[in-house]
């Protein structure tokens, strides 16, 4: 009886999800990586795993436990790390190698360069502890650089996923695809929200639109997507509609819908956990003034570094709040052509 | 009678070696020519590791040129890269592909890039040339023949002035670690770099007890001496162990050009005509 109850109040809650704050269901990226990997290592038994001394903060420890023949810990050598899984993916074996996005892009960046992305490696390399949300650890740990760094590497493709629901598709989705990817995951636990609209797909090169207008236009990645539906709905009850893309697939890029939004909203603004400089709105920005100029506003860490705090203290600091998109739309619409 | 089949056997094996002095002499002669044709390259490394590569290809690498992915293969990696002229011409004098394209080597549209090309060349098991990386992809390669249950061998040619990058000795502690005893680095010690000698710049001495305490196996051998490289190779192959093997060799930077040798200034530099006609000479008096 009691577990019937709770059945029913869960029910409640995801019908009520949207908009009402107290209501939120929360998630880890990590965890669901690590369930996808245990998962994915029954379905692909020639899958293997790599971390470099964090994988109870990866949570590739999961897959580890589960397969420990088939995960390989390098010690605190992320160089070593992307070398070996290179390697390793020469004798017919998927690599999946995670550490934290600052020294699995950072200090790694050069062997991605010249080995894994330029032989077309099939090495997966999954990072969790992106941007200000890691929180306390400070700048050192707080990597904003990592999706300007590694998109500037011809052959490398670049994923951010908002919440952990599309952890789990793009995790799967680079598991069966050959080649070398970059996912971008977020140590805090984050609101989970793409599992409730019935025709989400991930999709390489494509956007998935969370809400429809002609007012303005939100490209949104990471779990800071959830405050631009968070604002967009705010926006709505006071007659503003924007559209909103979750722009998950950072490379290659949704031309197609970055384009005709641009024409049909007139002005675009950007939101993401990472430096302006090289990540989401420069991207959006390249395409945008190639093709169809509006005026665009980037939303994410002003090219300064991180600092120690609470991620929500962080977020309300850089203005990665849903009143911030509020007012920057507002802006915009007030500004546009 | 006994003496005189140990004499014809004696006059056999001289022939034996003649014949592969000869093939050691060509070999020097392609690099001089293609890097001369290049008009830049990097002459000094690659004319030091000739015996190492040569005896490995001829004797006790396994592969197939008309399957260069066979999956019985031994694995081979030019971990410095810049001796690509010295890789492109053991390929294709063993058959991977056609001699007379050395002389296209650095040119616009060559498969022979200045440094090696995984994605060009058949035979080239991954792209090298930036210091270090291709000492860590054999330790990985080795790591997935061995998770695989395979006992295919992973040999992997560096530089002494290499092994002054930090990934190798990250890369040396995970092979120890990992127990990858399917593996043979071979260290071509020919004592200079690119700004002069190595103890010069940044010694990197005691190799062999540097790679010990890292729970490798060692042998310091003469790099030209074909004797003394055989024995090293049949030591890796035959000596039984759980640990790493790396060969330390003792070489002269420029080996066969007297001008060349020991002069760091030959690291990258191609010959001019006069230089290379001085240099074909003296390899063919060899």
């Amino acid at each position: 009886m009691v577990r019937l109850l709770m059945k029913m109040s869960i029910k409640k809650q995801q019908k009520k999800l949207r908009g009402i704050k107290k209501m939120i269901r929360m998630a880890s990226s990590r965890d669901a990586y690590g369930d996808k990997l245990i998962e994915l290592g029954y379905k692909i038994p020639n899958l293997i795993v790599m971390d470099a001394d964090l994988s109870s903060s990866t949570k590739t420890i999961k897959f580890k436990s589960e397969f420990p023949d088939r995960h390989f810990n390098l010690g605190v050598a992320e160089s070593n790390l992307m070398l070996f899984a290179a390697g390793a993916s020469l004798t017919n074996k998927i690599v999946f190698v995670s550490s934290f996005a600052m020294f699995a892009t950072g200090r790694a960046w050069e062997m991605i360069r010249n080995t894994i992305a330029h032989d077309r490696l099939n090495v997966k390399i999954v990072a969790s502890h992106s941007g200000v949300a890691v929180g306390e650890d400070g700048y050192s740990h707080q990597a904003t650089e990592d999706i300007a760094i590694i998109r500037a590497i011809p052959e490398m493709k670049v994923f951010s996923p908002a919440d952990a629901f599309e952890v789990q598709k793009i995790i799967e989705y680079i598991a069966y695809k050959p080649g070398p990817f970059y996912v971008r995951l977020s140590r805090e636990n984050s609101p989970l929200f793409l599992d409730t609209y019935d025709d989400y797909e991930f999709q390489e090169g494509k956007f998935f639109q969370l809400s429809d207008g002609n007012d303005a236009t939100i490209f949104s990645t990471g779990t800071v997507t959830y405050f631009a539906l968070e604002a967009v709905e705010e926006l709505k009850k006071i007659g503003i509609n924007v559209r909103l893309f979750n722009a998950s697939s950072i490379k290659p890029i949704d031309k197609d819908s970055i384009i005709k939004s641009a024409r049909e909203t007139g002005c675009i603004l950007t939101v993401e956990d990472h430096n302006i400089i090289g990540g989401l709105g420069s991207a959006v920005s390249e395409v945008v003034s190639e093709n169809c100029p509006v005026l665009v506003k980037r939303l994410g860490i002003p090219d300064v570094f991180g600092t120690s705090g609470k991620p929500k203290e962080l977020f309300k600091l850089f203005g990665l709040t849903t009143d911030n998109i509020i007012e920057n739309i507002k802006y915009l619409i007030k500004n546009k052509k | 009678m006994k003496l005189k089949i140990k004499g014809l056997f004696k006059f056999f094996s001289k022939e034996k070696d003649l014949r592969k002095y000869k093939e050691i002499s060509y070999i020097r002669r392609l690099i001089i020519n293609s890097v001369f044709n290049a008009g830049s390259g990097h002459p000094g490394g690659s004319l030091s590791s000739v015996e190492l590569v040569y005896v490995l290809f001829d004797k006790y690498l396994k592969f197939d040129p008309s399957n260069p992915k066979w999956e019985d293969r031994d694995y081979f990696i030019l971990s410095k890269g810049h001796a690509a002229p010295l890789l492109y011409t053991i390929l294709s004098y063993k058959g991977f592909f056609d001699v007379k394209e050395l002389e296209t080597l650095r040119k616009l549209g060559s498969r022979l890039q200045g440094h090696p090309d995984a994605l060009k060349v058949p035979g080239v098991e991954v792209s090298t040339g930036s210091l270090g990386q291709g000492f860590g992809v054999a330790g990985g390669i080795a790591l997935g023949l061995k998770i695989s249950g395979k006992s295919n061998k992973v040999y992997v040619l560096l530089g002494d002035g290499e092994i002054q990058e930090g990934s190798v000795w990250e890369t040396a502690m995970a092979c120890g670690h990992y127990n990858l005893s399917n593996l043979c680095a071979i260290i071509d010690v020919n004592k200079f770099q690119i700004d002069g000698k190595v103890e010069n710049v940044m010694s990197v001495e005691p190799i062999e007890k540097k790679f010990e305490s890292f729970g490798w196996r060692t042998i310091r051998i003469n790099g030209h001496n074909l004797d003394e490289i055989n024995n090293a190779y049949k030591w890796f192959l035959e000596e039984k162990s759980n640990k790493p093997a790396v060969i330390v060799a003792d070489t002269v930077k420029g080996k066969g050009v007297s001008f060349m040798e020991n002069r760091s200034e030959w690291h990258g530099k191609a010959p001019n005509e006069d230089e290379y006609k001085k240099a074909t000479e003296e390899i063919e008096r060899d």
